[in-house]
């Protein structure tokens, strides 16, 4: 199995405009990491460039699974791999059913070597599977006959995505802003949720989980053993849960103030985008 | 390209008359041959020809002088300049030959593509054979026959179209013809000139049937020919759905299919009209259809097109009275070299009447798939609503989707709405997908049907299940 996850000195561009610029990150199953920084400063890119995404051109570095080279792989074969990306706005499929969705995804994931037209894992054991895991995230049954994001709200899109991971059950894990647009208490069962997911993913073995936000609230059940911060396309400091409740509550001053290359690259950036 | 069917013809010099008796135990492929080789020495359509295939038929007079009226409309009419690119040589097609009925054609002739397909599909034996114009007809008689009896009894007709004219001539009288005529179009012409084989429905007052009836239930059915001729008079409080074609790719020899359609629904009835259709790329498939619906009457039309080289095709209602509804449900799936050219009409002819027209259309490999519709209001009918819905998918940026959306309106007080969208897979959605672990081809097979989900769950169970395996089909090997 894959116990690392190791991506070192990545760039990636999007659409021909540098934005990661050497980002170094090793996470090992069973540990939670903590992606912040200001908007635009390359977490969405480095969580899209990790799943895949091929919007996001890798124009440098390294992306390796337990030695394994990902990048020679397409996001199919990544989620059969083991690496989850759940979004922060994930797109709407009208007109194909969540269950449905979700039994093709499963039955891909937990059979890596399935062929296309192959059998899909029986209906039974996969409704049983999918109704306790939408209870225990307290989701309506009816949901599972709803099209794919659909008229969801924030909320559901969001709740809809941790359903995803407990039934795809991933060695490594991406969250990105997954407690955005949520209340309170949807907060809460958010992070409960990821954290008994974790615990209870691939087989016994945790998960690794790389939690992207600009909050301190989804670490209360999942608390990170690493804290990263990142500012103009590259990852600047790193350290525990003391520095996310410091960025929560000061702002990124300090950080911008300790790294002026990286601020200055941000400045860049952002008047590209301006630009554009 | 047509392909030549001659060296077919030749195979067997007698030719395709099913022997006439109503005893029901005629072998279908018993054939005579009397006259036969006359059709069989020549192609193409003039006075001779369609003067010989009414004899042949034994057509009352009135029929006859229909006909041939029916060609000298067909001769003064220009092709038409709009829609598709029509390249079809009329002296070059034969006319009341049922090609896909030849004796002497067999099994190894069909084309591998074809049965490979069946095969996918997993269609039945007999079934495959039917499709394929190796048979004449589906094996039904015993499996159908007392479900012909049972609608018998309620003075349901069922049967195609040729044999109604024989045994029930004052209903084609009286309604053949009528909701579309001769001069309707061109090929309204051409097939009201040479017609044979179709439906003919005949529903009592009050009678409701509870199934979908399907063409291969008719167990005097001649075989579906290229310009089959359907009627279907829905009676008072009368209630049918009918169900024709097949997912499974229809193949000919010829080039040409045009049908012409008749639907007349009647004060409190219902009529739902449901037809696939997955022509062979050759093919031209030029069709009308059209359905008069009186008070209160309900007229559906649930239309899908896929392959042909070109299909024009726009199912109408007419709503003649107060009250009377008419939806259409189209969907059209055109690839490489095809061009599906589909829509819908609906004509409020009185007050407070109401239409929906909902047109689904994926285009790929170049294909080319155009709505073309109308909604027309006359004078007078008020109070009328009518929402077009039309939506477009594009699969890949050598294909191509057009909307030609005509509303025509003489009354102020009516309520009409048109939505029409165009969208290209996109990349986002076939990440999504990818990053959940479907492969491209799954992620793309999956939004595609979620794009026909709401015509597929009109269908028929079993059609539904034959569509969404077609469409499986098409998708494989479409992107990467």
């Amino acid at each position: 199995m894959s116990d690392i996850l190791k991506i070192t000195d990545l760039h990636v561009a999007v659409e021909g405009k540098a934005i990661l610029r050497g980002v170094n990150l090793t996470i090992r199953r069973g540990e939670t990491h903590a992606l912040m920084g200001p908007n635009g400063s390359g977490k969405s890119t480095l969580g899209n460039a990790v799943m895949g995404h091929p919007g996001y051109e890798v124009t440098g570095g390294k992306m390796e699974l337990s030695g394994a080279d990902v990048l020679a792989m397409d996001a199919t074969e990544r989620s059969r791999a083991g690496i989850f990306m759940a979004f922060q706005r994930p797109m709407a499929i009208p007109g194909v059913k969540m269950a449905e969705f979700l039994r093709h995804a499963t039955t891909n994931v937990r059979n890596p070597d399935r062929k296309e037209g192959e059998e899909l894992i029986p209906m039974r054991q996969f409704r049983k599977e999918l109704m306790e895991k939408m209870e225990q995230l307290r989701m309506d049954p009816e949901f599972a006959r709803r099209y794919v994001n659909d008229g969801f709200s924030g909320g559901e899109m969001k709740r809809a995505e941790i359903l995803q991971m407990a039934m795809l059950r991933p060695s490594f894990a991406i969250l990105d802003e997954t407690d955005s647009g949520l209340d309170v208490d949807a907060v809460k069962l958010a992070s409960q949720s990821i954290a008994q997911i974790g615990r209870e993913a691939g087989g016994g073995k945790e998960m690794g989980i790389l939690i992207i936000t600009h909050h301190d609230k989804l670490l209360d059940h999942n608390r990170p053993d690493f804290t990263h911060v990142m500012l103009g396309g590259k990852i600047v400091e790193t350290g525990g849960v003391e520095l996310a409740h410091e960025l929560y509550t000061e702002g990124y001053d300090r950080i911008r103030s300790a790294y002026p290359d990286a601020a200055a690259a941000e400045q860049e950036m952002a008047e590209e985008v301006a630009a554009s | 390209m047509a392909t030549d069917i001659t060296q077919d013809s030749s195979l067997n010099p007698s030719v395709a008359r099913p022997a006439e008796n109503g005893l029901g135990e005629i072998n279908k492929y018993d054939f005579v041959t009397p006259t036969a080789a006359v059709f069989k020495a020549r192609k193409g359509v003039d006075a001779e020809i369609v003067a010989q295939i009414s004899e042949m038929k034994n057509e009352p007079g009135w029929m006859r002088d229909f006909r041939l009226e029916a060609l000298k409309i067909f001769e003064s009419k220009p092709m038409p300049r709009w829609g598709g690119d029509i390249a079809i040589d009329f002296q070059d097609i034969y006319y009341y030959l049922k090609p896909t009925n030849e004796q002497g054609k067999t099994w190894d002739d069909v084309p591998e593509e074809i049965k490979d397909t069946f095969e996918k599909l997993g269609i039945p034996e007999a079934e495959k054979k039917y499709l394929a114009g190796v048979k004449a007809q589906f094996e039904s008689e015993v499996v159908y026959g007392s479900l012909q009896e049972d609608l018998g009894n309620k003075g349901v007709i069922f049967t195609d179209t040729d044999t109604a004219l024989r045994e029930h001539p004052e209903l084609l009288r009286e309604y053949f013809g009528k909701i579309i005529p001769s001069s309707d179009n061109k090929f309204a012409a051409l097939n009201s000139a040479v017609w044979s084989g179709g439906s003919f429905i005949y529903v009592p007052p009050g009678v409701k049937i509870d199934f979908p009836l399907q063409a291969y239930f008719r167990i005097n059915a001649e075989q579906m020919g290229q310009f089959e001729r359907t009627l279907i008079i829905v009676d008072e409080g009368a209630e049918v759905h009918y169900v024709e074609g097949c997912t499974a790719p229809m193949y000919t020899t010829e080039s040409l299919h045009s049908a012409v359609v008749e639907v007349v629904v009647k004060k409190n009835g219902r009529c739902r009209y449901t037809t696939i259709q997955n022509w062979a790329n050759n093919i031209y498939n030029l069709v009308t259809k059209r359905a008069m619906a009186y008070e209160n009457a309900l007229m559906e039309w649930v239309d899908g097109n896929l392959g042909s080289r070109l299909t024009m095709k726009y199912p109408a209602v007419y709503m003649m009275e107060p009250g009377a509804r008419g939806e259409i449900l189209s969907i059209a799936f055109s690839s490489s070299g095809q061009h599906q050219d589909a829509g819908a009409k609906v004509v409020h002819c009185a007050p407070n009447t109401k239409s929906r027209i909902v047109s689904k259309s994926i285009s790929k490999n170049g294909g080319r798939s155009s709505y073309r519709g109308l909604c027309k209001v006359e004078d007078g009918a008020t109070d009328c609503k009518s929402n077009v819905v039309c939506d477009a998918l594009i699969l890949d940026p050598d294909s191509r989707s057009d909307t030609y959306p005509y509303i025509e309106v003489e009354e102020q007080d009516v309520q009409i709405e048109h939505e029409a969208s165009v969208s290209r897979i996109g990349e986002e959605q076939l990440f999504y997908l990818m990053s959940r672990g479907l492969t491209e081809a799954e992620a793309s097979s999956m939004i595609v049907s979620g794009f026909i989900e709401p015509l597929i769950k009109e269908l028929p169970m079993e059609y539904a299940i034959e569509m969404n395996r077609l469409i499986e089909l098409q998708m494989e090997g479409s992107v990467g």
